[in-house]
């Protein structure tokens, strides 16, 4: 990274000639670690230690989010939103068997989509039946697609975040009603 | 043009390897980042970032690295002259060259016109065609699409079908990455599937058109690197990535093992025709579907950008690629002749994922925890994790690539087992084990595998476990943006 692989075998040509098995090397900007392994191989730990650089006066992000409005979201208030779901979901989370309702959770985390393709009527809605196996939404996560099943046999009561919304692991989805 | 201060519209370890060449050549480095990755490792190794928007966490990256306003308004404020867009993302987008074009920015690739040409899949075909290339058998469906490669109705794609031999596979005309493909087995159900594959093109890629190919079967994966300055196209050898899941490839090399010396340079030729027939400018890679058993081979399409695999070409030709490619895009001629390469040894690379082979491929978005990585003699790592870096689940999940070069395939190879020994990396699952079992199979060290025989490999053996849960991952098929190559 800050160093080339070039660099780094400059260094390891220099170590081979001596005894040490181990080097490490802190700077301002980075660390590495350089580590003799029992058949005498090397192994190599590298940190940046900078921190991000943002440009001086930042003019271009002010300028990006004024012509913007709609993306443009205070920090405060994404952190408002994000607790208020977070505890949405912790509720779920906390109860997960209410009165024969059941919670269906994100096997990963990632995105929550309610239908197949942007543009098509979502898997299910409020009121919507569902058998265990019925998918009733997708979970993107690192661009793969991960259908979710409902799980219980049902009627889905409350489904608790929007479109297009990042979901934890295990966070619940929606709520069904289970047949009796 | 002299370039002095680069916007790199991209995250990632190809954020990284764009930044050591900016750093070598003495340009300036901005860096455009999403919420999720402002305190990434490229961001800490850039000279400056800028934000260019996005959700927090788990989003979608369309917000951010797919919004051409968002890369053009940024690269302007840093006072950039330039783009890099890496691959992925916005990186085949005509839409960002002309942006780039039109607000006075060297958009560094090719032009737009270029990227439109092999971007739409049916026309690439036809441009293949016109340059003299050969294609797989097949055509397209539906009507919308004009030129050779057309045809009219659902009856004559019934008998194009018969014609090229079953089966065959229905393609998107705006997909890639094996997103938008789908295998017809028999004529009954060559309806259904047209049906399908055009509703689900339309919605994933904003284009209905679909066409059809024979499925070579099995076939290898070659394809050539180009470089050209719109003027003189070279190639800088070919690599082969055969060993791919899911059309997502796993393992590289170059060059192609076990290949034919004739058809080899027959691929090599046909590639450069490609690049001359197109004055491509920038860096692409023609990619080949080979029939060894009939010496045969077919283009597939061109990548008009740089590849994620093109480091085993670089430790084969001793050329920096990202380099050439600011050099074309200054303005310059290319800096060498076709002479002037020289290509010498071999090298092999292994994508190392965020994922759980074990549990069918499952991605594990989290934090590292720790990275550990062999150095030593023909051994280079690209990446952009180190202890405490976020693996975020709203991008794909490459966390670098294991480079090993060697005098010929058996060092690079023997390197590559050590080397893969001394990679360990904590707090997310990975392939590294995956890649320890497949350099190991004598299938694999033979050389020259076809397309299949990654599935074949995890069907067997240790592959029963790889298996296990793959129903649960459907292909990336819909949403999520376009991935890199």
């Amino acid at each position: 990274m800050d160093l080339t692989s070039d660099d780094v075998q400059d260094i390891l040509n220099l170590l081979d000639g001596l005894p040490f098995g181990e080097m490490h090397l802190q700077t301002a900007r980075f660390s590495l670690s350089l580590r003799r392994t029992a058949d005498g191989e090397w192994t190599q730990e590298m940190q940046i230690r900078s921190a991000p650089a943002s440009p001086p006066a930042a003019p271009a992000d002010a300028t990006a989010e004024a012509a913007r409005p709609a993306q443009a979201v205070a920090p405060d208030q994404e952190a408002a939103s994000d607790q208020e779901a977070a505890a949405r979901q912790g509720a779920a989370q906390g109860s997960p068997e209410r009165d024969g309702m059941r919670a269906v959770r994100a096997p990963l985390p990632g995105t929550f989509y309610r239908a197949p393709m942007p543009g098509a009527p979502p898997f299910v809605d409020t009121g919507s039946h569902v058998e265990p196996d019925t998918v009733v939404a997708i979970i993107e996560t690192m661009k793969l697609m991960n259908s979710v099943c409902a799980g219980a046999r049902g009627t889905v009561a409350e489904i608790l975040l929007a479109d297009a919304q990042p979901a934890q692991q295990d966070a619940a989805l929606m709520w069904i009603r289970e047949d009796p | 043009m002299i370039l002095r201060r680069i916007l790199i519209a991209n995250r990632g370890e190809i954020a990284v390897r764009i930044l050591r060449s900016c750093r070598a050549l003495g340009i300036e480095t901005v860096l455009a980042v999403s919420d999720a990755d402002s305190d990434s490792v490229p961001a800490r190794l850039a000279d400056t970032t800028i934000r260019i928007g996005g959700p927090a966490r788990g989003g979608a990256p369309a917000a951010s690295y797919l919004d051409v306003e968002a890369v053009v308004r940024a690269a302007l404020a840093a006072g950039a002259d330039a783009v890099h867009p890496g691959y992925g993302f916005l990186s085949e987008s005509a839409r960002l060259a002309g942006a780039c074009d039109a607000a006075g920015l060297v958009f560094i690739g090719p032009t737009a016109e270029q990227l439109d040409a092999v971007g739409d899949k049916l026309a690439a075909r036809d441009r293949a065609v016109a340059a003299g290339l050969p294609v797989v058998p097949g055509g397209a469906v539906g009507g919308s699409a004009v030129g050779p490669s057309a045809v009219g109705s659902r009856a004559e794609a019934a008998e194009l079908a018969g014609q090229v031999g079953w089966p065959v596979l229905v393609k998107a005309v705006g997909g890639g990455g094996g997103r938008g493909l789908r295998v017809v087995d028999e004529p009954a159900r060559l309806d259904a599937a047209i049906e399908r594959a055009t509703a689900e093109a339309g919605a994933a890629f904003g284009d209905r058109r679909v066409y059809l190919e024979r499925l070579v079967t099995p076939g290898r994966h070659v394809e050539v690197q180009l470089l050209g300055d719109g003027e003189r196209v070279i190639h800088l050898g070919d690599r082969d990535c055969s060993v791919q899941r899911r059309y997502q490839k796993l393992v590289e090399e170059a060059p192609a093992p076990q290949l034919d010396q004739g058809l080899r340079t027959e691929i090599r030729r046909a590639a450069v025709a490609f690049g001359r027939h197109l004055e491509y400018r920038g860096l692409g890679t023609v990619e080949f579907l080979v029939e060894p058993g009939r010496g045969a081979f077919y283009f597939l399409e061109m990548n008009a950008r740089i590849q994620v695999e093109h480091p085993v070409t670089e430790a084969i030709c001793g050329l920096d690629l990202v380099a050439e490619q600011i050099a074309v895009a200054e303005g310059g001629p290319l800096r060498l002749t076709q002479d002037d390469v020289r290509l010498a040894g071999h090298a092999i690379e292994c994508r190392i994922n965020a994922e759980d082979a074990g549990a069918g491929f499952r991605p594990s978005p989290g934090t590292v925890t720790r990275a550990v990585f062999p150095a030593g003699p023909g051994i280079r790592v690209d990446t952009h994790v180190q202890a405490g870096s976020a693996v975020p689940p709203g991008y794909d999940s490459l966390l670098g690539k294991l480079i090993v070069s060697g005098r010929d395939r058996a060092e690079a190879l023997a390197r590559l087992r050590r080397a893969l020994g001394r990679c360990e990396i904590d707090g997310v699952e990975t392939t590294i084990a995956l890649h320890a079992r497949l350099v190991a199979d004598p299938e694999f060290a033979r050389g020259g595998v076809d397309t299949g025989y990654l599935a074949r490999f995890l069907e067997r053996g240790e592959g029963a476990a790889a298996h296990a849960g793959a129903a649960d991952v459907t292909e990336a098929s819909s949403i999520a943006g376009r991935s890199g190559g």
